[in-house]
């Protein structure tokens, strides 16, 4: 009986817990990833995972802090596993470790370790991988490119070469491409049905990944790990710019459907910007948090540089968040009136 | 049917209540010794009335209420008086308190008991009486009743809320006592609401307690009361006064506001039970109901007099063998008993004993992840986590911005914490933090500006004793010139002419120089006075140690009567011309 301190009862409830809700909240997304593009994604779950691990169990010796307990806590793990989604599954090894440590070391122990990280330690790996190396997170596998399992671990490891076959684009970025180059002369819907990227309302494949990620987190929501605030905002932030230029010229710009189903759209809703400790913690805060954080990367991914704008989007709402929660405390039990 | 409101927040622990209820309330034994302290109540600590080898009886007053808001003690049984020396307290402190130890004599006999109509009396002598018989909130705050049985003077009273939710688990004292002794309870209410003039009376008891809101509805129907008994939804803390006010009223009671000021004042069912007993039998509060129950063989309620050891009344119950600990009260809010003699209290509602299996040792504490499960259960709809952050930081200003004091200490937060965070802990440290610094700086403030009124004090007397000195040798020069004048105008036409002016030019010219000194000493002085007002003084921003030694320097001083001493001997000699 521990009697430091009431309450003596406490419910049945741990980091690690939450963690592995997480994870499985993850679980239908990546299964949908395995039956699309194939088993390599495990693979790179593993290389992520293991390195995050070894990264951190490395930065927790250097601050003297106990192993196992965090280890153990799942943290790392849930990050690692963030960064093997939203890299493209055909990536390197070295690139997916080089994330990943940078997440683990850089972006969540500088910064003070679990709890601390004022940035979503995934979205730093993106955008620091984006930014160093563009031409290889931008090489998605073509939908439908028939390689088998051992040439897909041969190209991670370096054994095979990376064919031209590999450097297909997202169909985001196809879609962008399309309508930069032959402006005026393609229309959504032209593209949409002409290409073998775009399937029924999506990108090809890319639709049952973010349905995936749509059920775990419907999932996760129902379990109270997260609030409906910031996946509802998100929805609504990218649904209302994306569905107000779509309305206004439906030729140049696609429908929200397409745009919530591709890319990091599902990922981002519901497992990135829900991060409470990188996000916003109050209600209102969350609603703000989120729907900026939709626009934001609608914006990004339409009319910025980058094949998507979801990470870019959350590193820039991360700075934010303090200021927003700051001005969104909710009034408290008997002081409604005042406020 | 009455409309319930809602609170935010909550938790649903289980609820341990089944086991203490299978058995009616026991009587418990005379204890070998009894404990009473006479501190059992919020306010001032009751005086002693009686000495070591005196005789008591049952219900005699052995410690008289100190103040308005304190509260009686009386002897729960008739002994003799052992010793009235400090005793280990009811208190996770472990810190002693003043107590009075009494030895039964087995004869259990009563002082003589003044049963009275209060109906015939002044409200004033109602509160009175409760005062005078021990009477106060038995849900565990001990506040004195009668203090609380004032309508506010501007606000008319609406409801008079009696609270029977008794949410924290394992508890089921209140549960029986409103089983087994409805009747007096609901007159006891009845007190109440004689004295409050409320327009309804609502009694709240959490809905998994339906033989209680039976007992209660039936009694109200037998003593033709308008009482409303209601069942609302068991959910912890719905027994927090404010809480429970929320529910059947939707009130919010705000921490800056009393609940009168909102028209609802609220009650502990054992309260007006106890109410009762000292109005209409004469009985002052020497016992109380008491849960038993944990890792006990015979779980149970006992009626059990103040004052009782620890180590006796567990007897009753029969620890098991892996009991590791005593709780008093529930596990939510709770404390472990610092020691076995230590007494049963007034707000003893419940003792636990606690083992391994009951409580498991808690994991240890990880980082906070603000996940916000704690601001989701919080029912004063604060944000814990933020509040830890500042707590842990030290900042107890932005702990205080986001408003720890509404914190009701509940364990909610605890209660959910992924990270096993002792929230609460964390919220009592701030608080007690602030009201700390708060008495230093209340304390230093007030050192200040005695020292800063003594320092003006002392160079507005030298400014005026300058200025004095300089109009006596104003005066001075005056009557001499006048003396000088007088003595010419009298030797005028005699011979002696110009030895009388030339005393009268020789000597104004002196006095002039007197009076000019003296003046130039005033402005000095006035000046002087001045610069210091002005300039900061290195006495300006001392620690609150320092001040305290210079006040104590200073009442030092004062006592030897040397303070104005060094001042008075120089200024007296400069008087002299």
């Amino acid at each position: 009986m521990d009697f430091s301190t009431p309450p003596y009862l406490l419910k049945n409830a741990s980091v690690q817990r939450v963690m592995l809700q997480v994870m499985a909240a993850l679980v239908p997304g990546i299964a949908a990833y395995v039956w699309i593009f194939g088993p390599v994604i495990l693979v790179q779950l593993a290389i992520a995972t293991a390195a995050a691990l070894a990264g951190e169990a490395a930065m927790l010796k250097l601050r003297d802090k106990p192993q196992s307990m965090f280890l153990a806590d799942g943290s790392a793990v849930v990050t690692a596993w963030l960064i093997a989604l939203t890299f493209p599954p055909l990536s390197p090894w070295w690139l997916v470790v080089t994330g990943t440590l940078f997440a683990i070391v850089i972006a969540k122990h500088l910064y003070g370790g679990l709890g601390q990280n004022p940035f979503n330690p995934a979205m730093v790996a993106f955008a620091v991988c984006i930014v160093s190396f563009p031409a290889l997170m931008s090489q998605w596998p073509a939908v439908g490119l028939k390689i088998d399992f051992a040439d897909q671990l041969g190209i991670v490891f370096g054994t095979f070469p990376r064919v031209d076959a590999l450097s297909g684009a997202t169909p985001l970025d196809t879609l962008k491409t399309a309508l930069k180059l032959e402006e005026g002369q393609f229309s959504v819907a032209a593209l949409l049905a002409n290409q073998d990227v775009f399937g029924f309302f999506a990108g090809r494949g890319w639709e049952w990944v973010t349905g995936g990620y749509l059920i775990g987190g419907l999932w996760l929501w129902q379990r109270g790990i997260i609030s409906w605030h910031a996946p509802i905002a998100f929805i609504a932030g990218l649904s209302l710019l994306s569905g107000a230029l779509w309305l206004y010229n439906p030729s140049q710009f696609a429908n929200p459907l397409f745009h919530l189903f591709s890319g990091g759209a599902m990922l981002g809703a519901f497992f990135i910007v829900t991060d409470p400790v990188s996000g916003c913690t109050t209600p209102k805060g969350k609603l703000i948090f989120g729907f900026a954080a939709g626009t934001l990367a609608y914006l990004i991914r339409v009319f910025g540089g980058y094949p998507d704008g979801v990470a870019f989007a959350v590193l820039l709402l991360n700075i934010c968040a303090p200021l927003i929660d700051r001005y969104t405390q909710p009034a408290i039990f008997g002081m409604k009136d005042a406020s | 049917m009455l409309q319930l409101f809602k609170f935010k927040g909550g938790v649903k622990p289980q609820t341990n209540k089944a086991q203490s209820v299978t058995e009616p309330i026991g009587i418990a034994p005379l204890p070998s010794r009894l404990f009473v302290p006479l501190h059992q109540s919020i306010g001032g600590t009751p005086r002693p009335l009686v000495a070591a080898g005196e005789r008591v009886l049952k219900g005699q007053l052995i410690g008289a209420a100190d103040g308005w808001i304190s509260s009686a003690v009386h002897a729960p049984t008739s002994g003799s008086v052992r010793a009235v020396a400090e005793h280990i307290a009811a208190h996770p402190s472990g810190l002693t308190t003043l107590s009075v130890e009494i030895e039964p004599d087995g004869k259990d006999e009563w002082v003589e008991r003044q049963p009275i109509d209060y109906a015939a009396m002044a409200p004033e002598a109602v509160r009175e009486r409760l005062r005078e018989a021990g009477v106060v909130g038995l849900g565990g705050a001990v506040f004195p009743t009668h203090g609380k049985l004032s309508a506010s003077k501007t606000v008319a009273m609406d409801e008079l809320v009696i609270n029977g939710a008794e949410c924290e688990p394992f508890i089921t004292c209140d549960d029986l006592l409103m089983r087994e002794r409805a009747d007096d309870m609901i007159r006891g209410v009845g007190i109440f609401r004689d004295l409050l003039q409320p327009k309804r009376v609502l009694i709240g008891i959490e809905d998994n307690k339906p033989e209680a809101v039976a007992a209660l509805s039936a009694a109200v129907a037998r003593l033709g009361e308008k009482f409303e008994v209601v069942a609302v939804p068991t959910r912890y803390p719905a027994g927090g006064a404010k809480q429970l006010i929320r529910v059947l009223t939707g009130k919010e009671v705000p921490s800056t506001k009393r609940s009168t000021d909102l028209g609802v004042q609220c009650f502990n069912v054992a309260t007006a039970y106890t109410a009762w007993r000292a109005i209409a039998h004469g009985e002052p509060v020497v016992s109380r109901i008491v849960t038993l129950t944990g890792n006990v063989e015979r779980p149970r309620n006992w009626e059990a007099l103040i004052g009782t050891p620890l180590s006796e009344f567990v007897a009753l119950g029969g620890a098991k063998a892996d009991t590791n600990g005593y709780l008093m009260g529930g596990p939510m809010m709770g404390f472990e008993m610092p020691a076995m003699d230590a007494p049963l209290i007034k707000a003893t509602n419940c003792i636990i004993a606690g083992s391994p299996t009951l409580f498991p040792p808690k994991a240890p504490e990880m980082p906070c992840i603000r996940c916000g499960e704690c601001a989701k259960v919080c029912p004063h709809e604060l944000q814990p986590f933020e509040m830890y952050w500042f707590a842990r930081a030290k900042n107890f200003g932005k702990t205080q911005e986001y408003k720890v004091f509404d914190c009701i200490e509940c364990g909610c937060c605890s209660f959910v914490c992924p990270s096993r965070i002792p929230l609460v802990q964390y919220f009592r440290f701030a608080k007690s933090e602030i009201w700390a610094r708060e008495k230093e700086k209340n304390a230093a403030d007030s050192a200040k500006a005695r020292f800063d009124w003594k320092t003006a004090r002392d160079e507005r007397e030298k400014a005026e004793k300058a200025e004095k000195l300089a109009k006596a040798a104003a005066a001075q020069a005056a009557k001499k010139a006048a003396e000088a004048a007088a003595a010419a105008a009298a030797a005028t036409g005699g011979e002696a002419t110009p030895a009388a002016a030339s005393a009268a030019s020789g000597d104004a010219p002196v006095d002039a120089e007197a009076v000019k000194k003296a003046a130039i000493a005033a402005a000095m002085a006035r000046a002087k006075a001045q610069r210091e007002a002005a300039l900061p003084k290195n006495t300006d921003h001392l620690t609150p140690a320092q001040q305290k030694d210079i006040a104590e320097v200073d009442a030092r001083r004062h006592e030897a009567g040397i303070e104005s001493a060094p001042e008075a001997g120089p200024a007296a000699e400069e008087m002299k011309p």
